[in-house]
């Protein structure tokens, strides 16, 4: 009985905590407000949009979408672009981020000049890559100063150039970003685990296998949920190198909203990397669960 | 026993094995040798477009053309920047990324602080809120908005633009904060309150001055993105357009030499970013990870 005496004092206490509670909801409260209505809201609104006329709900919006010839190679081009850039850049940055890791001379320069990209919007990157590939742009320039044929990269009837440009300059873009995320997280990892496996004979492929990657997992799933949203979403790279012969996705809903003034059309587009932004996010966040993720956090 | 081991080694002594000695000093050649092609891969689009730029309309007309700045000269940028609403679009590049980081700061710092310092209920779902809305892609948005921003008179506003960039932004302004809040011991803002500051005076006086340097990092983080956005604020607004977008609605009816030129002007701060930013680059991403 006089053991229970104890949690008394406690209880007298604890008043002072529910008062703690208001400054943060006062704190995070404009955040929130801001947020339902600029994001959650517009959301809702993209929906009813896509799905709504003026006599009730229709699927009328959807037909015209898939009816449209640029439909389905709009999104062929962005699955195939991101089935081919995100295993591409990721072995990219990881070798950059461990080639850093390396202590060359010169790391805080090769960093900062690996890290501009981090800055520059794809519509830049695709600018910068149409000086390099159009027609009578630096690459036939050096092609041709070399004697050898030039290639017209981004004629429309060339299909494999016009996706290989495209893809060129993303990846140029944006690793970057992936290698922000992959170093930082490498100098989260001790190099004694590294060290470790090194005086037990690990070689360099063994130790990249069973120790650096593992230890990374944290970092290359962000990396990797972040990268694929953003990938979903590129189109002024295609845009300035190609106008419209490489249709994606994004660049279709702004053909619909500015080009043919349908908006209806343009947020069933939109719909449609909501959808596919919400399914990847979700099997990363599940694959990332079972693989016992909660022990690195 | 010992004594033969000693004796065994010295004629070894002559025969040292020195491959793993040149293979390690091959090694660190090679790795050299690829950081500086990964460097030069990075340098040389970005070097082309300056060229491109900075080269007169005849010279970018001649094929093939030259890899050497033999002809530099301002005409096709000074032409860029006197065409129609290429400086008024400067300037309203700098306003909404101006606003967006004003905004974003004053609603994401406070929110970030509290994620940072205090326990509230609904935290976990309040992050877990964050995370997916950091998923958002911006055309979701932009389309209704569009509308929204049409019944309310914002359309074609850089009013528009800056809630649409501050919508997006905010998210990683709150986590960046809270991750910046973190690195602030705790015991100095409980020592300003022992000694008799506010809550609020301890925030102002003792805490925002040590997170201040990481915090301004987050809002040029902040204004690249926004100065970067191409697509919501082509979508929302006609004539007081972002640079990005300026740019890219007039792509399709103009000459190579105004798109390198366009390419260049957007590359450029780009660069100058980086540079304010590259301390913190890691910091701020690392921090995101959570």
């Amino acid at each position: 009985m006089t053991v229970d005496l104890p949690p008394a004092p406690a209880q007298l206490d604890t008043p002072a905590r529910p008062r703690r509670i208001p400054p943060a909801v006062l704190l995070i409260a404009p955040s929130i407000v801001f947020m339902a209505l600029l994001l959650g809201w517009p959301v809702i609104q993209g929906v009813l949009q896509a799905f709504r006329s003026d006599d009730g709900f229709t699927l009328e919006f959807v037909t015209r979408m898939v009816q449209d010839p640029y439909f389905w190679p709009a999104v062929r081009n962005t699955l195939l672009l991101i089935a081919v850039m995100i295993p591409l850049q990721f072995a990219f940055a990881i070798t950059m981020a461990l080639l850093l890791r390396s202590n060359p001379r010169l790391d805080k320069v090769h960093f900062f000049v690996w890290a501009i990209p981090l800055a520059l919007s794809d519509l830049a990157a695709g600018l910068v890559w149409l000086s390099i590939f159009n027609d009578r742009g630096y690459l036939n320039s050096v092609l041709a100063s070399l004697g050898i044929d030039t290639i017209p990269w981004l004629a429309y009837d060339n299909p494999t150039t016009l996706f290989l440009c495209v893809l060129v300059a993303e990846v140029w873009r944006s690793t970057s970003l992936v290698l922000v995320i992959v170093v930082s997280g490498l100098q989260g990892i001790p190099k004694d685990y590294d060290e470790a496996a090194q005086v037990f004979g690990a070689g360099f492929w063994q130790r990249l296998r069973h120790v650096t990657l593992p230890l990374l997992k944290p970092s290359l799933q962000v990396a990797l949920i972040l990268r694929t949203i953003l990938a979903f979403q590129t189109f002024a790279v295609a845009q300035a190198l190609t106008g419209q012969n490489f249709p994606l996705v994004v660049g279709e809903t702004y053909r619909w909203y500015t080009g043919l003034q349908n908006p209806n059309v343009a947020a069933a587009l939109a719909l449609v990397i909501l959808v596919a932004s919400m399914l990847i996010s979700i099997f990363y966040l599940r694959a990332l669960r079972d693989k016992g993720q909660e022990g690195t956090r | 026993m010992t004594t033969t081991r000693i004796v065994d080694t010295p004629p070894a002594r002559p025969a040292v094995d020195e491959a793993p000695l040149k293979r390690q000093r091959r090694n660190r050649a090679l790795l050299q040798a690829a950081c500086i092609l990964i460097s030069l891969f990075m340098l040389v689009p970005i070097y082309l477009i300056s060229l491109a730029a900075l080269s007169t309309r005849e010279s970018l007309n001649e094929f093939p053309l030259s890899l050497l700045p033999t002809n530099l000269s301002f005409e096709t940028l000074r032409a860029f920047l006197g065409s129609t609403g290429i400086i008024g679009a400067f300037g309203n590049s700098l306003i909404v990324g101006l606003g967006t980081l004003l905004i974003s700061a004053l609603i994401g710092v406070p929110a970030g602080y509290a994620l940072a310092r205090f326990a509230f209920p609904a935290k976990e779902p309040y992050q877990l809120f964050l995370l997916f809305t950091r998923a958002l892609p911006i055309v979701v948005l932009s389309v209704p908005l569009a509308r929204l921003f049409l019944t309310v008179d914002l359309y074609d506003t850089t009013y528009a633009v800056i809630l649409l960039h501050t919508a997006l932004a905010l998210p990683t302004t709150i986590l960046i904060s809270a991750s910046v809040f973190l690195s602030v011991p705790i015991d100095v803002e409980e020592a300003a309150r022992v000694f008799g500051c506010t809550p609020a005076g301890a925030f102002l006086k003792v805490v925002l001055p040590m997170a201040l340097p990481g915090l301004a990092a987050a809002s040029i983080f902040t204004f690249v993105m926004s100065w970067n956005e191409v697509l919501g604020a082509s979508i929302l607004t006609l004539d007081h357009r972002t640079l990005p977008a300026q740019v890219l609605t007039s792509l399709s009816d103009s000459p190579l030499a105004y798109r390198f030129a366009g390419g260049f002007a957007l590359v450029i701060p780009s660069i100058i970013f980086i540079a304010f930013m590259r301390r913190y680059l890691t910091n701020m991403w690392g921090s995101t990870i959570r």
